[in-house]
């Protein structure tokens, strides 16, 4: 039954991407992977294709090129069961302070490109009447912080459109949205980065985390690692007043 | 990749970028820069302009063998697999994938390793540098026997492949070479189908070391073939073992011996099946000397009757056991691995084995494999015995060891470079006549100053 389901990672090079792909070649859904990085995500996919034996295509794609995403979605010779989107880019903070042209990269891929491509793939999950959307947003998004703020309020409108995106789907019928929120996760994004290790994720476990919430659990908003959903539950309480002067 | 995310016992260190890194042995401890590149191409950059520089793989290695005098390049995100094609069992992976990546993706469609080593959490990379050896090294020969060829990155940048047909003289001395020779960016196995996940395991009991070679060579039909001894035992009883042969079962075999079991088991249950006495015996000292009765006695009453184990107890009985290195304290320890030519092994082996009862501070058991010819120049193996045991590091062990070592070099055998921490270039070069040709590779690729690792450089290679 599931040998005939497929998934579509937008993002593939990517390492959640490549652990996503893996988790579900596991249970024998065919893989698509699109990237811009067409040579790394043909690495990943010939990983999954080894490893799982399942059928595993590569495709092209630059979500930056907004223009072109309605053609993406239009040519796609299958249209997937699921879509997982794991584009991201966590940036230069301070980097984008002083340089606009970084900052509206920054919320251009992190929030303008995904929530544009996904919306067509709502469109065209809903006149199928099945499907289910997975967005990667970040933890990140709950609260804007001094070291990331960029990042952090388009993971936040990412997070807000997704929201938004599951309470139509839900009002018209079967699509299902989730919104994935991933802490501290060991990739090459936060390869420069010391992380807390108990906080601290690997790709393998948010992987994990999306088959279940998709196909055995189903959920609408998880947090990996779910100890994170306490953590951001006490941060977004806190004042402002007290907030805005700590370091964190 | 942060450096805590990366195998090996990693600390801070005063330098800036540099840490402090040890082998599975955690001795020595030594300062050098981690370098995790994301791709295979990456790593040929990494390798281009540096020097004092050592491929790693899982870090399973046990002295300073994967450790750069400067730099250390670790394949943990080199864990790509590229293609297999069923008809051959050929398989092509990056140099970062471990056995057990291996074995979970193939086992359950019917194909193994030939040649797997006491764990399977070495990498592919490593398990060809060190030209590791299974329980059937006497008569299938080592890991490189699997591999079909492999990608070397020199460090002129260059990346080369190499085969028994293609740099024939480069493929061999990278064999057991060490990291050496070049980096090894990926490999092409051929894998060994199976009709099942069990192998069919008869249990000798030896009353003595003489008794455990006599049942090793008598049955070196056997495919596998391991003894385990008991260091406690003391006396006549010097070197009292048991002996496991093994033979991959049939789907006949299974059917006959144990119908109610699946013939491929999934992790989960194989995870069970695995002997829950073992950490007993490694984290309780005090009640090793009853374990070890018990562990005789079990093996004992297990004598004579053909039994199905699963492959993962089998091979790799102490990998049920994370970090099981961690319980010889902060100072590390050391395994000792000789090979003793067949003609010398029954007389050293027992002199060797009662030096170490009578010390009294090796681990409780030990084990003894028969070994063939080796495989390239600077493989280990040599048709022979192999003992191995770990001791503590302490004050008094090194001169301990350096005895041992006379009694190795006088019987014209050697130590596993992937063990060592601290033999002598004396007894290295008396061990490895192999070494000119490694150092003639070495010379043309240009590897000699620029591929160095603490281990390479203490023994002059």
């Amino acid at each position: 039954m599931t040998g005939t389901k497929s998934i579509l990672v937008i993002g593939g090079s990517s390492d959640i991407g490549h652990a996503t792909a893996l988790r579900y070649a596991k249970e024998g859904w065919r893989v698509a992977l699109a990237a811009r990085d067409i040579e790394a995500a043909q690495r990943n996919a010939d990983d999954v294709r080894t490893r799982s034996g399942v059928e595993t295509t590569v495709q092209s794609l630059d979500v930056l090129q907004t223009a072109q995403l309605a053609g993406f979605v239009a040519g796609l010779s299958v249209l997937p069961d699921t879509v997982v989107c794991v584009v991201g880019e966590l940036g230069d903070q301070l980097r984008a302070q002083a340089d606009p042209e970084l900052a509206t990269t920054i919320m251009r891929t992190n929030f303008e490109a995904p929530s544009l491509l996904l919306e067509l793939f709502a469109q065209r999950f809903e006149a199928r009447g099945s499907g289910t959307i997975v967005g990667v947003s970040s933890v990140a998004g709950d609260r804007g912080r001094a070291s990331n703020y960029y990042y952090g309020a388009a993971k936040a409108g990412f997070s807000q459109f997704l929201s938004g995106l599951r309470n139509r789907l839900t009002l018209a019928g079967k699509v299902r949205v989730i919104t994935v929120k991933p802490g501290f996760v060991r990739t090459r994004m936060t390869a420069h980065m010391k992380l807390p290790a108990p906080l601290t994720v690997d790709p393998d476990r948010v992987a994990e985390d999306i088959y279940l919430a998709d196909v055995t659990r189903p959920r609408d908003v998880i947090y990996v690692a779910r100890r994170f959903r306490l953590v951001m539950t006490i941060i977004c309480a806190l004042p402002e007043a007290i907030f805005k002067r700590m370091r964190i | 990749m942060p450096a805590a995310a990366l195998p090996g016992r990693a600390t801070a260190s005063s330098n800036p970028g540099e840490i402090g890194l040890s082998g599975w042995g955690n001795y020595p401890k030594v300062s050098t820069e981690l370098l995790a590149p994301r791709t295979p191409a990456g790593a040929r950059d990494h390798l281009l302009g540096r020097s004092g520089v050592v491929a790693r793989g899982a870090g399973r290695a046990y002295g300073d063998a994967a450790i750069g005098t400067h730099a250390t390049i670790s394949t943990h995100c080199l864990n790509r697999m590229r293609s297999f094609d069923a008809a051959t069992g050929q398989l092509t992976v990056e140099a970062g994938v471990t056995i057990a990546d291996i074995l979970a993706a193939f086992e359950p469609r019917g194909f193994f390793l030939k040649v797997v080593p006491g764990t399977k959490f070495v990498t592919v990379g490593g398990a060809i540098a060190a030209d590791v050896h299974g329980k059937n090294h006497h008569r299938d020969g080592g890991f490189g026997t699997i591999v079909e060829s492999f990608r070397l990155a020199l460090p002129s940048g260059e990346i080369v492949s190499c085969s028994r047909a293609e740099n024939a003289a480069l493929f061999m001395a990278t064999l057991g070479g060490m990291g050496l020779t070049g980096m090894i960016l990926e490999a092409t196995l051929r894998l060994l189908p199976i009709e099942t996940a069990w192998l069919l395991q008869d249990t000798r009991v030896a009353a003595n070391l003489e008794a455990a070679i006599d049942h090793l060579e008598s049955s070196a039909s056997a495919t596998y073939s391991v003894a385990w001894i008991d260091c406690l035992a003391r006396g006549a009883a010097l070197g009292r073992s048991l002996v496991y042969l093994a033979e991959h079962a049939a789907r006949r075999d299974k059917e006959l011996l144990g119908p109610e079991l699946a013939p491929f088991p999934s992790p989960r249950m194989s995870r069970l099946s695995v002997p829950a006495l073992f950490p007993g015996w490694l984290l309780n000292r005090a009640s090793m000397r009853a374990f070890n009765e018990l562990y005789f006695r079990r093996g004992a009453a297990q004598q004579g009757e053909p039994r199905l184990v699963h492959w993962d107890p089998y091979f790799f009985p102490l990998d049920a056991i994370a970090d099981w290195n961690r319980i010889y304290g902060r100072r590390g320890f050391v395994q000792y691995q000789c090979v003793i030519p067949q003609a010398r092994a029954r007389r050293v082996l027992a002199d060797i084995l009662d030096r170490v009862s009578q010390r009294g501070d090796a681990s409780f058991l030990a084990v003894l494999k028969q070994l063939g010819d080796g495989g390239g120049p600077m493989s280990f193996p040599l048709r022979g015995y192999t003992l191995t045991m770990d001791f503590p590091v302490s004050d008094t062990l090194f001169g301990f060891l350096d005895e041992l070592d006379a009694l190795v070099v006088d019987a014209g055998g050697r130590l596993y470079l992937a063990k060592d921490a601290r033999q002598s270039r004396a007894t290295f070069e008396s061990g490895y006549p192999g070494l000119a040709a490694l150092r003639d590779i070495r010379q043309q690729t240009g590897a000699t100053t620029r591929l160095v690792s603490h281990l390479s450089a203490r023994l002059g290679i």
